[in-house]
């Protein structure tokens, strides 16, 4: 620890602080444009120049300058630095000057006016007036890529963008071309970038150059309406913000939370607004005569009820979606549970997992957090750039700090990181397991992480995979054996018990022709339901589950409901109701609620709030939001060998972009997966 | 200085030969392992004297392959140096230096020379012969005003002796490097004025006309 003197109030802090920092702890803020907590130091705006004592005699960038690089006085005294001295005053007027001789004034027709830090920090720092009557320099648009527009006249050349694609990204897809006053930033030739994170690059820009395309000229930002919720398009369950102006979800922006995604989000999560418009049922339908028409709640209702009528309980079955709330298939089961259907199942893909296996054998033990404390990683059957771009992210951001071997036993993908590619199938696993190759370095790992992807899961040796997999993840307190689910609503489903009951039949039984005589599809979007039987499709979007359907009933999309989510590796998080369903749409537990009176069994609840008293007593770790209820890996040991087959792992998305009907159904994400299968296909030319 | 842009007609490939292949892979050799980015500089301008002097699309992608580095690296380190050339140049590219000390001993007359006999700057002469290029201090202002050709430095211009010197290069007359008005190097035009006693007592100037130094081969690597 260091002390350092911040405008005369002495801290304490670790030398290896920079200024920046020091200041920041001493309540100080300063202004800076290019510096950004989790990138590299490029020192190169200036703006957060501070004067010091003890250092050199001209003022100092204080991002770029550590507490240790200072003397200390003539007799021992502790460094002074100051931020708000003449000398700072004059070099912030200085640099903010030159920033805006070749920045347009275009801030009225700028998106960025209103959260602009050059909008703020000229007003905040600057001269009260412009000093330079000459032209002003110009720079060419560039095209990097469908998600971000740039209007490059406006960039500062604070380089964000480029070290955030370097180094996060791990895609170097930008870079800053030419130099002095030439300079601009561009991605090669003006390609489009090819991460899946690009998106963020418009929250790390400063100023208005790198802007969202899809949201250009819509709204200001102290129009919205500004909602908390969590993301559903992967099982990370990133922090969202949802803004809203009027009824509208006009864009998704990340919110911070360390433990999950830090500030990024993906651009499915990020862009795929538009699909929450597009494609929407607003009302109930009926199939007549094959052809579904509008109907009233009471009509389907009556319809449903006529079904039910007349089928026993184990010609009926409920599947729940990937995107349901946790309320949703709460409210689903306690009707199933009413009518006596065992027939109940949320694994729409087949995993083999199950609550009765223990938690442990679910979740993502290592935790979230607990990537960077891991000291070697496996990945089995999944491909996490596209699975979970985040969490990704952090796992290139724990290669990077050096001294991590990564292996894959799976497909071969460039995850941004390199890896040594062990083997495609379980036969390789069982060989890692028997402690061949890679095996001794996990066995000399004090920290594994095994992070087993949903497709090592969804199939036939599913729970095999996963007991060699738990062989080599648990060191005594430390339990790496990481499950990355695909669907949002997964852990949450199974957490509550959403699989088939006693003799019921699992998700893929139940999909089969004469299986059932009644199927509820719960936002079910990701099975092929076969021809036979009588399909009851609640959900939001004209996708798959709603094609199939007899009846359709209208229901809420995340943005439009307060629900539980519970992440892959177990956290409960909330998401708040930024708005309302579309028509006649309504909440799915109250769908469920209102069906159950018609059905004569109604459900012991009214409003939310009861579900969720009864959701708490039925699973008490429901009511610790945003914790994590860590789970007993005991069971892990306890996961019975099987046999193994021979398949290779297959992860289960084939198309980052399109994986939920949300995404589905939005134009912007079309595109971009138009345009990655284009480089996709050059790339194997 | 405007913003400098690739070519807009390109080479559909390129590969280095094999010569300067080996002498790329001594470079890169000399960096450690993970490192070989650094050797992006030499690798480009091998690329450029191969490729007649200027850098296609194509020759930064090779360097970037070659080196294991992102493209768009590559790129920023060819844009930002002027002396890589990103669009064709003459056989005999003229870069004229206009740093001040040239621009007082009259680097504008030369830069009018080009103007009328090339024309603008960065623009191939219909011949192919020539193009020329204003350029920063190039360290011979001793000399000064100065071009470089290609490899070589031509000091102490005039406009007439500069003239001449474009007319001896496009008929592939030889010409003489260094100073073209009689001055041996950086020395006094009108022959030594000091140091007498130790230096051109037979005649000549310089150094190789010490007694002792002359004795020795003047270049022993030759």
């Amino acid at each position: 620890m260091a002390k350092i003197i911040v405008d005369g109030i002495e801290v304490d802090v670790p030398a290896e602080y920079t200024l920046l920092q020091a200041a920041e702890t001493a309540g100080k803020e300063i202004p800076r444009f290019c510096f950004h907590e989790r990138l590299s130091v490029a020192g190169n705006c200036r703006m957060c120049l501070v004067e010091v004592k003890g250092g050199p005699p001209k003022p100092t960038a204080s991002c770029a300058m550590s507490v240790r690089d200072l003397r200390p006085g003539p007799n021992g005294e502790p460094p002074e630095m100051f931020t708000n001295s003449p000398m700072v005053k004059k070099a912030r007027e200085g640099v903010m000057e030159f920033l805006l001789i070749n920045h347009p004034l275009d801030c009225p027709i700028c998106d960025q006016g209103g959260e602009c830090d050059l909008q703020d920090q000229a007003l905040a720092f600057g001269r009260d007036r412009s000093r330079y009557s000459e032209n002003k320099n110009a720079i060419e648009n560039k095209y990097i890529g469908p998600l971000v527009k740039t209007e490059m006249t406006r960039c500062i050349q604070c380089t964000r963008c480029v070290r955030f694609t370097a180094e996060i990204c791990g895609t170097s897809d930008m870079g800053n071309i030419g130099r002095g006053e030439d300079s601009e930033i561009t991605t090669y030739l003006q390609s489009a970038m090819r991460s899946e994170l690009q998106g963020n690059v418009t929250d790390l820009c400063p100023v208005g150059a790198l802007l969202p395309r899809p949201q250009n000229f819509r709204a200001r930002p102290w129009e919205y309406t500004k909602t908390p919720g969590v993301d559903v398009s992967d099982a990370l369950g990133a922090n969202i913000r949802i803004d809203t102006r009027g009824r509208e979800v006009i864009r998704i922006l990340p919110r911070l939370n360390d433990a999950v995604n830090e500030e990024w989000i993906s651009d499915k999560a990020r862009q795929s607004v538009d699909g929450l418009k597009l494609q929407r049922l607003d009302r109930p339908y009926l199939r007549e005569n094959g052809r579904l028409r509008p109907a009233s709640w009471t009509e389907a209702f009556n319809a449903i009820a006529a079904k039910v009528k007349a089928v026993s309980p184990e010609k009926i079955g409920f599947i729940g979606g990937d995107l349901s709330s946790v309320e949703d298939l709460f409210a689903a089961k306690a009707l199933a549970d009413k009518l006596g259907v065992n027939n109940v199942d949320c694994r729409q893909d087949g995993a083999k997992i199950h609550p009765k296996n223990g938690r442990a054998t679910y979740l993502f033990n290592a935790t979230v957090e607990g990537i960077d404390a891991a000291d070697a990683l496996l990945i089995v059957g999944s491909n996490p750039r596209w699975e979970s771009p985040v969490l990704n992210a952090r796992i290139r951001r724990r290669w990077r700090a050096g001294d991590f071997q990564i292996a894959v036993v799976g497909e071969k993908h460039d995850l941004t990181y390199p890896y040594e590619h062990l083997g495609a199938g379980p036969d390789t696993l069982a060989k890692v397991a028997r402690g061949e190759g890679f095996g001794a370095v996990l066995a000399k790992a004090e920290r594994p992480l095994i992070l087993v992807g949903a497709g090592a899961l969804a199939r036939e040796d599913g729970e095999a995979i996963a007991a060699l997999a738990a062989k080599l993840a648990v060191k005594g307190d430390w339990n790496g054996y990481s499950v990355l689910h695909a669907a949002a609503s997964r852990v949450g489903a199974l957490d509550i018990g959403f699989v088939p009951g006693e003799g019921g039949l699992s998700a893929a039984a139940m999909a089969k022709a004469g299986a059932l005589d009644l199927l509820f599809l719960v936002g079910a979007d990701e099975i092929n339901v076969e021809p036979g039987a009588f399909v009851v499709y609640v959900g939001t979007h004209g996708d798959r589950g709603a094609h199939r359907a007899d009846v359709i009933l209208p229901g809420a999309a995340y943005t439009e409901k307060s629900g539980l989510y519970v992440n892959t590796e177990g956290r409960v998080q909330l998401t708040d109701r930024a708005g309302f369903p579309p028509g006649d749409a309504r909440e799915d537990w109250a769908i469920f609620r209102a069906l159950s009176a018609v059905l004569g069994k109604t459900l012991p609840f009214d409003s939310l709030a009861q579900l969720r008293a009864l959701l708490n007593k039925a699973v008490p770790h429901m009511a610790r939001i945003d914790q994590i209820e860590t789970a007993d890996a005991g069971a892990l040991a306890k996961l019975p060998a099987g046999a193994l087959t021979g398949a290779a792992f297959v992860s289960p998305i084939t198309d980052f972009y399109l994986t939920n009907p949300i995404s589905r159904a939005s134009k912007v994400m079309a595109e971009c997966s138009a345009l990655a299968k284009g480089a996709l296909k050059q790339a194997a030319e | 200085m405007s913003a400098r842009r690739l070519a807009e007609q390109q080479p559909d490939s390129f590969e280095f030969t094999p010569e300067n292949m080996a002498w790329l892979d001594k470079q890169i050799a000399k960096y450690p392992q993970g490192r070989q980015a650094s050797a992006v500089i030499p690798a480009l301008w091998q690329a450029q004297k191969q490729h007649d002097y200027w850098l296609p699309q194509k020759a930064i992608e090779k360097v970037a392959d070659i080196l294991g580095m992102p493209y768009i690296r590559a790129l920023e380190v060819a844009t930002f140096y002027t002396m890589f050339n990103l669009e064709p140049v003459g056989k005999y590219f003229v870069q004229v230096c206009g740093t001040t000390p040239c621009m007082l001993r009259g680097s504008d007359a030369l830069i009018k020379v080009c103007e009328e006999r090339i024309g603008e700057q960065r623009h191939v002469t219909a011949d192919g012969l020539f193009s020329w290029l204003e350029v920063e201090c190039l360290g011979a202002c001793c000399n000064a005003p100065m071009v470089q050709i290609n490899d070589d430095y031509y000091e102490d211009l005039t406009a007439e002796s500069f003239s001449k010197l474009l007319d001896d290069l496009a008929a592939g007359r030889p010409t003489h490097v260094g100073p073209q008005n009689g001055r041996n190097r950086s020395e006094p035009l009108g022959g030594l004025t000091a140091l007498t006693e130790f230096y051109g007592a037979d005649g000549k100037s310089g150094p190789l006309s010490d007694p002792a130094a002359a004795a020795q081969p003047a270049h022993p690597g030759k």
